[in-house]
């Protein structure tokens, strides 16, 4: 009986794979899916998260789409290099990748068949597509998604932009980013997730190698309908002096889990995971990340925001594990939960297992309610209820938002923050 | 310009405010005094709109009742109040709440927002009036303010919005002997003819520099006795005991 779910729910994407793919990787994920169940709360892994909505949906096998019109998912006044996907399919007319020096970009289709060496080398060198059920999925059915390679010491002039767009009556589609940015490379990556019309699975997996001296900023815009769903697999491994940032910022989406899975294999490495989620109606925003020090002499450092509107409910789990050998490791980790409503839920969990003894290391979660004195404080000097909330969140929003570096980025946000909130 | 008729308040049945009267008039200074306890804050409190409490009687500011309107219409209609606690806001500017506030109140006025040079100019001109550093208008509201500093901050705010009635709760306790006379000059300063002042203080070293035109004793939730600067002086003396006495043997 489950066994036919299972394979109902697969059939949804054998007619999408475009092409041929003979990878080891893909040969060890159909191998592990013969035996992988949907992921159910009996697991800690998905403890809180139900995946039913993804896993009995039926999905259009329609994949043509009609966005011609793109402009509205661009950050505004920002130069980048565009890449975008409309239901998972490479759009070459829509993206604008021709200038781009020092570095490869092309969907991974592409890479596949061109880059055969680097794609033997790293594609599902890093990916969970063993263990875990929907990376399994992504690594066989994958269609399409972006291949980079940042060459040595290339600072790369400016982001580059993949937007994720979807227009159809239940999208299905899998992702697949591999990202490989050499030594001493630098690089911004903005991956914006939005739903042009329509309800949309999106199965997403990325890989990034993030090697010696190199510097990766990374940006997850989730902004789709509150019909979408989305799992976000995103594996990185560190070498040495490296530094990896990623902001994940959710705006909107049905469910969305995202699973970052950080290996810092290298002396003196710095990693930040920041994050922000903004939750109303029954949204269910589940973010899991493991950071795991393996080297001595790092650094990482993780804050997740939420504001939680409505009935909707969020989830964090942040594991640091700091190996034996990893001494004067600093570790902080920090998720602090804003309740707006009686109905809304967190469950956070920041976890530390430590395994050295000279490591400084802290943690920490919060969750309360917007402080009604200081409403009523900031109102008896003239500002109205609406505005003073509004400034209470985005204050708390802020911790983030400081974080984001490219101030285009910052001030779209900024604004669709006090929209929401308007 | 206030006139507060037989209001009582109360949190979860127990009454606080217990049928008090008080008449304010433009250009008046009255001081509020009274024991721990007896219901000052919660009397500045109820005025300033705080909705924690069951209210009945009656509260007109120029004639119209303020009861119904929410604090922010409140403030806009000319009442401010001077926190005995002032709030930490972590995260939110000083400069930029003000600015909203000084718009939002002029948007209730019908007036266009403020250009940006001339509120700079009248940030600059208040802050001198009550020598507030530069560095503390630019910080997060009240956040690891000193005492002292957080009091003198709310005067700032005062001078800033420029209310028709301003409710001073305890804004001396906390400050040292020189920003008491600089808090204390602000407020003298901001004083005119089509204003007036309510000081809550427990101690006559205010109204030393404050000079207030009726002393009120605020007492179990109501105005026990009324009188000019000298009952000030007698509290002083002789304490409450014996206004008190002869309340209790009634
Ligand atoms: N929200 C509330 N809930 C419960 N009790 C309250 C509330 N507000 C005030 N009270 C009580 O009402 C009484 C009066 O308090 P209030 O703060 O008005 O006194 P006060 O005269 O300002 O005292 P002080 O001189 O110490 O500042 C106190 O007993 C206080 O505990
Ligand atoms: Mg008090």
């Amino acid at each position: 009986m489950l066994e036919d779910k299972k394979q109902t729910f697969l059939a949804n994407f054998v007619a999408k794979t475009a092409d041929k793919d003979s990878s080891l990787a893909k040969q060890e994920a159909l191998k592990a899916l013969e035996n992988l169940e949907f992921p159910t709360t009996r697991e800690e892994y998905w403890k809180y998260t139900r995946v039913g909505k993804i896993t009995n949906a039926n999905y259009s096998q329609s994949p043509s789409f009609n966005v011609s019109d793109i402009s509205r998912y661009l950050v505004e006044g920002l130069e980048a290099y565009i890449v975008v996907f409309v239901n998972g399919f490479f759009s070459e007319e829509l993206s604008d990748i021709s200038k781009a020096k020092g570095i490869t970009i092309c969907p991974i289709a592409k890479a596949r068949k061109e880059y055969v060496d680097q794609f033997e080398q790293y594609f599902g060198g890093l990916s969970k597509h063993e263990s875990q059920f929907f990376s399994a999925v992504n690594t066989v059915y994958n269609t399409n998604g972006v291949y980079l390679n940042i060459q040595k010491n290339s600072l790369v002039d400016k982001p580059i932009h993949m937007i994720n767009l979807t227009d159809a009556e239940n999208a299905a589609y899998n992702p697949r980013n591999l990202f490989v940015v050499e030594e001493n490379a630098e690089v911004t990556i903005i991956n914006s997730y939005e739903t042009v019309s329509g309800s949309s699975f999106t199965n997403s997996t990325t890989e990034i190698y993030v090697k010696e001296g190199a510097n990766v900023d990374s940006y997850i815009l989730q902004n789709q309908s509150e019909t979408s769903n989305q799992v976000n697999e995103i594996d990185v491994v560190q070498k040495a002096n490296s530094t990896y940032t990623a902001n994940t910022v959710t705006l909107n989406g049905g469910l969305v889990r995202n699973n970052y899975n950080i290996e810092v294999k290298g002396q003196g490495c710095e990693t930040n995971l920041y994050g922000l989620y903004l939750t109303s109606g029954n949204q269910h925003i589940d973010n899991h990340t493991i950071v795991d020090h393996i080297e001595p002499n790092c650094e990482s450092n993780e804050v997740y925001i939420g504001v939680m509107d409505d009935a909707s409910t969020a989830v964090f789990n942040g594991k640091v594990f700091v190996r034996s050998e990893a001494q004067k490791t600093n570790a902080y980790q920090q998720n602090k939960n804003m309740l707006l409503t009686d109905n809304a839920s967190a469950y956070s969990k920041p976890e530390l297992e430590i395994y050295a003894d000279d490591v400084k290391c802290s943690h920490g979660s919060t969750t309360g309610q917007v402080d009604e004195e200081a409403i009523f404080y900031l109102q008896t000097r003239g500002v109205s209820e609406v505005s003073a909330r509004k400034m209470m969140i985005r204050a708390f929003a802020n911790e983030i938002l400081d974080n984001i570096k490219i101030d285009a980025l910052r001030d779209i946000l900024e604004s669709k923050i006090d929209e929401r909130f308007s | 310009m206030l006139s507060i008729k037989n209001l009582s308040a109360s949190v979860d049945g127990t009454e606080i405010l217990k049928g008090l009267n008080l008449e304010v008039n433009a250009g008046e200074v009255h001081a509020i005094m009274g024991p721990n306890g007896s219901g000052k804050s919660t009397l500045a409190s109820v005025v300033a709109g705080k909705d924690d409490y069951e209210v009945l009687g009656e509260i007109t500011l120029n004639g119209k009742d303020i009861l119904e309107l929410a604090p922010e219409e409140r403030a806009a209609e000319g009442v401010f109040l001077a926190f005995q606690y002032p709030v930490e806001i972590p995260g939110v500017s000083n400069v930029n709440f003000l600015k909203t506030a000084v718009n939002d109140i002029r948007a209730y006025k019908g007036l266009p927002p403020m250009v940006a040079k001339d509120f700079l100019k009248m940030l600059k001109e208040k802050q001198a009036l009550v020598e507030l550093d530069k560095k503390l208008s630019s910080r997060s509201v009240n956040e690891g303010f000193s005492g002292g500093e957080k009091k003198r901050n709310e005067i700032f705010q005062m001078a800033m919005l420029n209310p028709k009635l301003a409710i001073l709760d305890e804004t001396d306790s906390g400050l040292d002997i020189d920003a008491l006379r600089i808090v204390a000059n602000g407020v003298n300063k901001l004083k005119s003819l089509d204003n007036a002042t309510i000081v809550i203080t427990h101690y006559q070293r205010l109204l030393d520099y404050i000079i207030p035109d009726f002393v009120h004793v605020l007492y179990d939730g109501k105005i026990i006795k009324s009188g000019t600067k000298e009952l000030a002086l007698e509290l002083e003396e002789k304490g409450y005991d014996w206004l008190i006495k002869p309340e209790m043997a009634q």
